[in-house]
C-alpha cells in the first residue's frame, strides 16, 4: 500500500487517505448538494459526452477508427467479465466469430434485417458459446484458457474444410446500417449499456459469489453454491457482449468471413486489459480506447509499427502496473501524504 | 437469524461415515475408517501430523472422491459430493488452510455465503438484509461490530480473524453439522480461549460438531468423545480420558510431534 524509504533511520511512508468529498458522496446526502453529485457523476458523464462529441466532430476516417475502438472496448468487457469470474479466457475471438457468423447467416440465407439479426445473434451466441464451453467449465486456470484459444482456430478450419457459410469467400453483401450515424450510436448505446449494466451486475450480491469464485473456488461451493451455474451464466453474459460487436461487425462491413476468427479479437482485449486495469470492466474499455487509436495513428510507420506498438505495451504496462484507471481512480478519489513513522 | 436451523430429537445419528478409505497412488491417506455422530454431540478428531485428518473432512464433505466407503447425512447418502450440494444439505466446513476471499471486504466474505439457496430456503424465501445479518455474524464469531475489521479487505486482516472468518462463514449457512479443521491451530493461547466460548454457546445450541484438532488440552475440555487417527486408521475412538489413557494412542503421538 506504500512505499517505504528506509535510508534514514526515520522511516517515511506515503499515506492515502480518501477526499473528504469522496466520503461525503458515498453519503445519501450526497443528492442534496450540487457539488457532491457533480463529484459522482462527472465521471460516469463525461467519458459519454466526450465519445457523442467525437463522433459527431471527428473527420469521417476517424469516426470509423471510433466505431471499430468501441467493438473491441465490448471485447475487452467481455474479457474482463469472464476474468473476474475466474475464466481466463484466450479466445474472445470465439465469442466475436461466432456472433459474427449468427448475424451473417441470418441475414443471408434467411433474410433478416439488422434489427432483427443483431438481438438474436447477440442471445444466440451467448447461448452457443455458452454450450460449446460448458464441458471445460471445471477445467481451471490455463487449461480453460487453452481451450478457448484453440476453439476459434477450430471452428476456422472446419468452414474451410467444409466450405459452410462461403467457406473462404465467406459471405458478402449483406444488408447495412440505414445510416452511418446510426452505426455510430448503436455502438456507443452498447457499450454504455455493457459497460453500466455489468459494473452494476459485478457490485450486486451476485457479483460478490462471481468474485468470490475467482478469489476460491472451493470456499463458493463450502458455502452452497452452485460455482458451476455461476460460471456459466457470467460465460453467457461475457458471450453475448463479444457476440453483439461480432454482428454489429458483420453489418458494418457487410461481410462476415473467417478472419472473424482471426487472433487479433482474442489478443487485442487482453492487452487492453493489462493497460487499463483489470477488474472493473471500465479499465480494459479504456485500455481499448488507448490502444487502437494508438495503433491506428502508428500505421504511416510501416513495418516499425509493431516495434514501437511494443514498447509502448511495455512503458504502460511497467510504468502503471496497476492499469491506468485505477490510477486515475485513486487520483481522483484520494490524495497522499508523507508521513514519518518512527521505527 | 443466529439460531441454528430446526434439530432432530438428541442422540439420533445424523452422520454415519462407512468403511472409507482414499488412496493417493500408493498412500493409503484414509484407510477403512467407520464412525457416526449423533445430533448435537461434539466429535473429537486427533491424530499425529499427516494422519489423514484433512483427508477424511474432504471425503465426509464431498470435496474428494472417496476410493471406498459410504458416507450419510440423517440417512441420506452425500457420499463423494459435490460439495455444495453437501453443504446445501447442511454439513458446513472450515479449512485449515484458510480460504477468504481476499479481495473482499470481511463482511462481504460472509455475504458471499448468505447468497446460497440454503440460506433463502431456511428463511422462507424472504432474504433480508444480508449486510446486516452479516455483521452480526462476524460479532458471534468475535469480530468488535462497527470496528475497522469487519470493513477492511480480507487480505490485510490477521490470521486470527481468518480463523474467525471461516467459522462465520459456516455459520451463516445455518448448519446442521459443522467440520472444524484445525480451527484453532496458529492461534494465540487468549484467541483460541476467546473462541471455546463461541464453539460451547454453538453446543447449547444444539449443534452438531465434528473438531479435528491439535489442540488437545482444549479440545479435551468440550468433547463429548474423541476419535484417533494414525497412518489413516482408526485406532481407538471413546471419551477422551479413556482414549488417551491407551498404549496405543500414546505411542501414535509420543515422539511424532509436540502438542502445541
Ligand atoms: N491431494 C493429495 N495427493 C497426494 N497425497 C495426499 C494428498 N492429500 C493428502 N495426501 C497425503 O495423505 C496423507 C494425509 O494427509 P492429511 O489428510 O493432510 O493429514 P493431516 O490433516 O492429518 O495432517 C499425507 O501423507 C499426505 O501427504
Ligand atoms: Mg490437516
Amino acid at each position: 500500500m506504500a512505499a517505504q524509504d528506509t535510508s534514514k533511520q526515520v522511516t517515511r511512508r506515503r499515506e492515502r487517505l480518501d477526499r473528504g468529498i469522496k466520503v461525503r458522496s458515498e453519503d445519501i446526502y450526497a443528492l442534496n448538494s450540487w457539488r457532491e453529485a457533480l463529484y459522482l457523476l462527472a465521471p460516469r458523464a463525461l467519458p459519454v459526452v466526450a465519445l457523442v462529441l467525437l463522433q459527431l466532430l471527428a473527420p469521417e476516417y476517424w469516426q470509423r477508427v471510433l466505431i471499430s475502438t468501441t467493438v473491441f472496448a465490448l471485447l475487452a468487457i467481455s474479457w474482463d467479465l469472464a476474468a473476474s469470474s475466474g475464466m481466463v479466457c484466450l479466445g474472445q475471438a470465439l465469442f466475436f466469430g461466432v456472433g459474427a457468423y449468427l448475424a451473417g447467416i441470418m441475414n443471408h440465407y434467411l433474410g433478416l434485417p439488422p434489427g432483427l439479426t443483431l438481438p438474436l445473434a447477440t442471445l444466440g451466441g451467448g447461448v452457443i458459446c455458452t454450450v460449446l464451453l460448458l464441458p471445460v467449465l471445471r477445467l481451471r486456470g490455463i487449461y480453460f484458457a487453452m481451450f478457448t484459444l484453440i476453439l476459434p482456430l477450430m471452428i476456422e478450419r472446419i468452414i474451410e474444410a467444409t466450405k459452410v457459410f462461403g467457406g473462404t469467400e465467406g459471405l458478402s453483401g449483406l444488408t447495412p446500417f440505414a445510416h452511418p450515424l446510426w452505426e455510430s450510436f448503436l455502438t456507443m448505446a452498447a457499450l454504455w449499456v455493457a459497460l453500466f449494466g455489468l459494473r452494476r451486475i459485478m457490485a450486486s450480491d451476485y457479483g460478490l459469489v462471481l468474485k468470490g469464485i475467482n478469489d476460491n473456488d472451493r470456499a463458493v461451493m463450502s458455502a452452497a453454491l452452485n460455482i458451476y451455474r455461476y460460471k456459466a451464466q457470467a460465460l453467457f453474459l461475457a458471450a453475448a457482449t463479444g457476440a453483439f460487436a461480432g454482428a454489429f461487425m458483420t453489418h458494418s462491413y457487410r461481410f462476415v468471413g473467417m478472419p472473424v476468427f482471426a487472433l487479433d479479437y482474442s489478443i487485442l482485449p487482453i492487452a487492453s486489459a493489462a493497460v487499463g486495469g483489470l477488474g472493473t470492466l471500465a479499465g480494459p474499455a479504456l485500455g481499448a480506447f488507448i490502444l487502437v487509436p494508438l495503433s491506428e495513428m502508428l500505421r504511416g510507420l510501416g513495418g516499425l509499427r509493431i516495434v514501437i506498438y511494443a514498447v509502448l505495451l511495455v512503458v504502460f504496462t511497467v510504468g502503471l502496473p496497476e492499469g491506468v484507471f485505477h490510477y486515475l481512480r485513486r487520483k481522483y478519489t484520494q490524495f497522499e501524504r508523507w508521513t514519518e513513522v518512527g521505527k | 437469524m443466529t439460531e441454528p436451523a430446526p434439530q432432530p430429537p438428541r442422540d439420533e445419528i445424523i452422520l454415519a461415515v462407512e468403511g472409507l478409505s482414499k488412496r493417493f497412488g500408493g498412500v493409503t491417506a484414509v484407510d477403512d475408517v467407520s464412525f457416526n455422530v449423533k445430533q448435537g454431540e461434539l466429535l473429537g478428531v486427533i491424530g499425529p501430523n499427516g494422519s489423514g485428518k484433512t483427508t477424511l473432512v474432504n471425503l465426509i464433505t464431498g470435496f474428494l472422491q472417496p476410493s471406498t466407503g459410504r458416507v450419510s447425512l440423517k440417512g441420506q447418502d452425500i457420499t463423494g459430493g459435490p460439495p455444495y450440494r453437501t453443504a446445501e444439505l447442511g454439513l458446513a466446513r472450515t479449512f485449515q488452510m484458510v480460504k477468504p476471499f481476499y479481495q473482499l471486504p470481511a463482511f462481504k466474505n460472509v455475504v458471499v455465503a448468505l447468497f446460497s439457496p440454503r440460506v433463502k430456503r431456511l428463511a422462507g424465501g424472504a432474504y433480508g438484509d444480508r449486510d446486516a445479518v452479516a455483521k452480526d455474524l462476524l460479532e458471534e464469531v468475535g469480530f468488535e461490530r462497527d470496528s475497522w475489521v469487519i470493513n477492511k479487505q480480507a487480505s490485510v486482516l490477521p490470521h486470527g480473524y481468518l480463523k474467525r472468518l471461516e467459522l462465520a462463514r459456516c455459520l451463516a449457512l445455518r448448519p446442521e453439522v459443522l467440520v472444524l479443521d484445525e480451527l484453532f491451530s496458529g492461534l494465540s493461547l487468549a484467541e483460541v480461549a476467546s473462541l471455546v466460548p463461541v464453539i460451547e454457546k454453538l453446543m447449547v445450541q444444539g449443534m452438531t460438531i465434528i473438531m479435528v484438532e491439535h489442540r488437545l488440552k482444549e479440545l479435551f475440555r468440550i468433547a463429548d468423545r474423541v476419535l484417533v487417527l494414525n497412518f489413516g486408521q482408526k485406532i481407538a475412538e471413546g471419551v477422551p480420558a479413556e482414549v488417551m489413557a491407551q498404549p496405543k494412542v500414546r505411542g501414535a503421538y509420543l515422539g511424532s510431534e509436540s502438542e502445541d
